[in-house]
This record gives C-alpha cells, structure tokens and sequence, in this order.
C-alpha cells in the first residue's frame, strides 16, 4: 500500500517540510549532522514529542494538525520505533520483550525468521550489542507497524560488528516491506541503507532525492558541507588479492582494502584524501594514481577545491598553496593520489 | 505486655499501608510524570506531615472527622456512625500522617524508570495504563516494598496523632505507643520495657530488611 507521510511542522529548533512517498520496502534516510534536529523529527513523528504548530498526515490520515486540535497518540500511529539504545524491557525476556505488542506465537515465529530463536530465554544485557538490535527490531516489527522509525540503529555498535549489523538490517527492512525512516549522521551508512535520502541541515530540509544523487550533487554548500563525502562512485569489484580488491570504476582501476564485498558497489572518496601530484612524477607508496585533467578550481578560504576528470569526475580539497604551486589550472593535466585505505566501499 | 496493643497497632499499620499502596500510587504516578507548572505544590502538601508537629495534624483532622466536619458529616450519613475515637477515623489519620512515607518512595522508583522504556511501550500500542502495569510498577519493585514498609513501620510507632485523633480505649484506639505512655504514667516500669524493648525490635527488623531487600532488588537483575 502505497501512499504517503506528509510533514509540516515546528518545535523548537525544528522546522521541517517533507513528504517521503510509503513505497513498499522503502528506506528514506533522515541525515545531518549531530543537533540537526533528525532525532526530534522523528520523535514528533512517532508522537512523543508535540509540535507547536503545524501537521502531519499519514496515507491521508491526519495524525497531528495544530489548527484542528489533533493529536494521535503514539499507541495509535502504530510507528515501529528502534531506540538507539533499543530499550529493551531489562526485566523480561526476549521473547516476552518481542511479544509485548504482539503475542508469543508471532513472536517466536519472527525470532526464527530472524534466526534468534536461541537467544528466546535470555534476559537483555545477557546478549550482544548486535543482537539486541535485531531483538529490538522484531519487537517493533512483531506489532505490525505501519512505519519504522530508526534512530541511529548502528550507534551503539562497535565498528566491527557494525558492518556486518549493516548489511543485516538492510536485508530485515528489505525483506519486511514496511517503508521506513532511519536518522543517521554518517554519509557510509546513509548510503548502504538508504534508498531515498533527506537532508537536515539547523532544523529545516534542505534536500531530498536518491542518496547517491544527493551525495553527488548537494543542493548547496550546507548540504555538501553536511553530507562530507564528495566523491561516491559507482565501481564493480573486479579481483582480490593479498587483502585487497581491484576495483573497476569507469575505465579506470581503484584498489581498496579487502572487506568482503563483491559485484556492485560503491566508493566513498573524501575529497581531503586526494592528494594531486605533476602527472609522470612516480615514487610514492600510495596505489591509487589516476591520470586526469583539471574542470574547474574553486577557492574556499585557505582551501581549493579541485574538480578533476579522470574518467569520472572527482574532487580533490587541497591547500591554496599546493594549487598555486602545482600551477592547478582549468585544462591543465594532474595526477590524483589515493591511498588504499582512503577508499570505502558501501553495497 | 499490652498484646491487645501491639495486636491493634499491627492492624491498623497494615490497613494504613494497604491503602496507602492504593491511593498513593496514582497520586505518585502524577507526581513523577505530570508536566504540570504548580506540580511543586502538590509535592509540598503531600511533604507537610514530615515536618508538622502530629498535634497539629491531629487537630485538622479531628476537625474535619467531627460530626461537624465535612468528613465526618459526609460519614455519620452514610453509616450513621461517629469517626472521632474510632478504629476508622485513626485510620483516616495514619494515612494522612504516613502519605510521604509511601509516595516519596513510590515518585523516586517510577522517576527513576528510564523513559525511553516507557516510551518504547507506548509505540507498541499499550495503553498508559498497561504500559504501568508491565513496565513501571515491575521495574519499581524495590521502590513499591520500600514504601508499603515504611508507611507500615511509621504507623506502627506514631502517637501525636492517635492521642488527637483517637483517645485512648482499649482495644478500639490504644495502640502500642499510647499503651507504653500509658504504663509509664501508672508507674508501670517493667511493663513500658517489654513493651518498648519489643516495638524497637520490630522496627529494626523491619528496617533491617527494607535495606537489605533494596540492595538485592535495586542492585542487579538476577542473571537469567
């Protein structure tokens, strides 16, 4: 069932204008950075949190509207809500936790489809970071929500089992055909979960449209400034080798480290790792050297913002000085440094 | 030793924490969870027997419970009986007297329940009330003991107001402090000793394992 979530309105800092379109499956991704706003919005949007002014509409219906005196409560919006810390129940077990707004026989019938049907007995702080998320995503999944809201789903996690936990939760929203919002302030994230992607910038929207689109081309300097990572190119992931993969970008290879993934993917550049070098001048350690010209230079500040076509474009941040000196101009040839370990890969 | 005493003092302290749980619990909840801006006066006025010399309470009491009073009035029609010097009008009082014993207890365990929790429960479409019920009053068990013991131990002892508010007839309203005062007044020295050596035992065990049950409830969740 399609449809979709309508938002306008105010509280405090906030004052944000949206309409995500509730396609099957959906993964709209609410991003900023940290005092944007995201986590308000999506408060206000789950009714745990009054807006002074304004409205929202769901599938037509109304669910807060200022000027009519409506208000739904969150026990009648149904909104799945994934806390940051998950805030599971500490005194029940899982599956009383993920029965609560359910019942036992969905319950443990979702704990198997979600292969944590070992874990019904525990009691919370008996299990892992990673596994209380996904307990806490059947929780919210088992009362049949008609939206998911996350907030920072992979916060809590350590780096190592974020990754992994990514992909996990990509394939659960995926598989739960439940459109859902997911508030996130790192760029790898927004790309790996998202499908469509709005930007918060001090409280307002400032972009929304397919993630990578966004990523590609910011609305503005707030919304680049706020995304951070300027280069995000498609790839396919060509060979692997003592720890690390070729990458096939356009007509050019890229290496990266070796982090599991396969067939398409995406790579992540920031523009501050590309380091420009004369085009000819060998004799560095990095991997990554890519023959391209110069397209455009901007100054910004003590900065220069280089935009490079090596094939396919991309931007290189470096030091007014280091323009002026490598005589960095439109048309001029240069060569683009990237280290390995500057290169991140997102599916 | 004055067990018809001791026997009154035990019924009436159990009564008075059986209703204290009753009606103190919503008087906490609101307490813990309003948002209202004059919520500090409602604190304030369930705080007042803390520092209200009994007598003073007493007297408000026997005021109101009086045939004349609107308590009172409101009771001698309904029942045809009189409040004042009774098992029901000392009862009236003890649950006035002993309120913050019961809800300041009450108000610091559902405060202390992190709202996030609650929360979570209302977006799984339970209802305020059931969301208390399967989370909040569960997760405040320690708090909960901790009041019902200490409404039920501070009746236990209290005489300021009994002497007001109920006199002194056997069996009916002389509870164990009056029955000591009582003996000490009759010269009755060996008397007021047993009695008072035993209501000092009581209130150590009694206080004894409030502590000791916080410390296993409030501290950490049992290991599954």
């Amino acid at each position: 069932m399609a449809g979709e979530l309508i938002c306008d309105c105010a509280l405090r800092m906030v004052n944000a204008r949206l309409t995500i379109a509730l396609e099957h499956s959906r993964v709209t991704v609410l991003f900023g950075a940290s005092g944007a706003g995201k986590s308000t919005l999506l408060r206000i949007l789950a009714g745990l949190e009054r807006p002074s002014s304004g409205r929202i509409e769901f599938r037509g219906e109304p669910w807060f509207d200022a000027t009519r005196a409506i208000d739904l409560p969150p026990q009648r919006r149904r909104a799945g809500f994934l806390f940051q810390d998950y805030a599971l129940f500490p005194h029940l077990t899982v599956l009383e936790n993920v029965a609560y707004g359910s019942g036992r026989r969905t319950a443990a019938a979702l704990l198997e489809r979600l292969g944590i049907a070992d874990l019904s007995a525990r009691k919370p702080r008996a299990i892992s970071g990673g596994q209380q998320q996904r307990v806490a995503l059947a929780r919210a999944l088992a009362a049949g929500p008609s939206l998911l809201l996350l907030d920072e789903p992979l916060s809590a996690l350590d780096a190592a089992t974020r990754v992994r936990t990514r992909r996990e939760l990509r394939r659960i929203l995926a598989e739960s055909g439940i459109p859902s919002i997911v508030v996130t302030h790192d760029p790898t994230e927004a790309i790996a979960l998202g499908d469509w992607m709005a930007v918060m910038v001090d409280g307002a929207i400032r972009q929304m449209g397919p993630v990578r689109e966004v990523f590609r081309k910011p609305a503005d300097a707030m919304v680049a400034a706020s995304v951070g990572v300027e280069n995000v190119l498609p790839a396919q992931v060509e060979a692997r080798e003592g720890g690390l993969l070729a990458l096939q970008v356009g007509e050019r290879r890229l290496h990266c480290m070796d982090g599991g993934e396969s067939g398409s993917v995406f790579a992540c550049v920031h523009a501050e790792d590309v380091v420009l070098a004369r085009p000819g001048s060998g004799g560095s350690s990095a991997r990554n050297r890519l023959d391209g010209t110069v397209s455009s230079v901007t100054l910004e500040g003590p900065l220069a913002r280089v935009e490079l076509d090596c094939g396919f474009p991309l931007v290189a941040l470096i030091t007014a000085q280091s323009a002026a000196e490598l005589d960095v101009k439109p048309g001029e040839a240069v060569c683009a440094v990237v280290k390995t370990t500057s290169v991140h890969l997102t599916s | 030793m004055d067990w018809q005493a001791i026997g009154l003092s035990v019924r009436l302290s159990l009564c008075t924490a059986a209703i204290l749980l009753l009606l103190g619990t919503p008087l906490a909840y609101w307490i813990a969870f309003s948002r209202r801006r004059w919520k500090f006066v409602v604190e304030a006025v369930v705080a007042l027997p803390l520092v209200l010399p009994p007598t003073v309470l007493g007297f408000y009491v026997l005021l109101a419970i009086g045939p004349r009073g609107p308590i009172g009035a409101l009771y001698g029609r309904l029942t045809g009986g009189l409040l004042p010097f009774s098992f029901q009008g000392l009862l009236i009082a003890s649950v006035l007297y002993s309120l913050p014993f019961t809800v300041q207890p009450l108000v610091a365990a559902f405060g202390a329940v992190d709202r996030k929790l609650i929360e979570a429960s209302w977006c799984l479409g339970a209802s305020r009330f059931t969301t208390f019920r399967r989370v909040v009053a569960p997760l405040s068990r320690s708090g909960i003991a901790t009041g019902a013991i200490l409404s039920f131990a501070h009746t236990m002892g209290e005489f300021g107001v009994v002497l007001m508010v109920g006199g002194n007839i056997a069996g009916v309203t002389r509870t164990v402090s009056i029955s000591i005062y009582d003996q000490v007044q009759a010269l009755n020295y060996r008397g007021a000793a047993e009695t008072s050596l035993f209501l000092m035992a009581f209130s150590f065990v009694v206080l004894a394992l409030t502590y000791a049950l916080q410390r296993r409830v409030g501290g950490v969740w049992p290991a599954n």
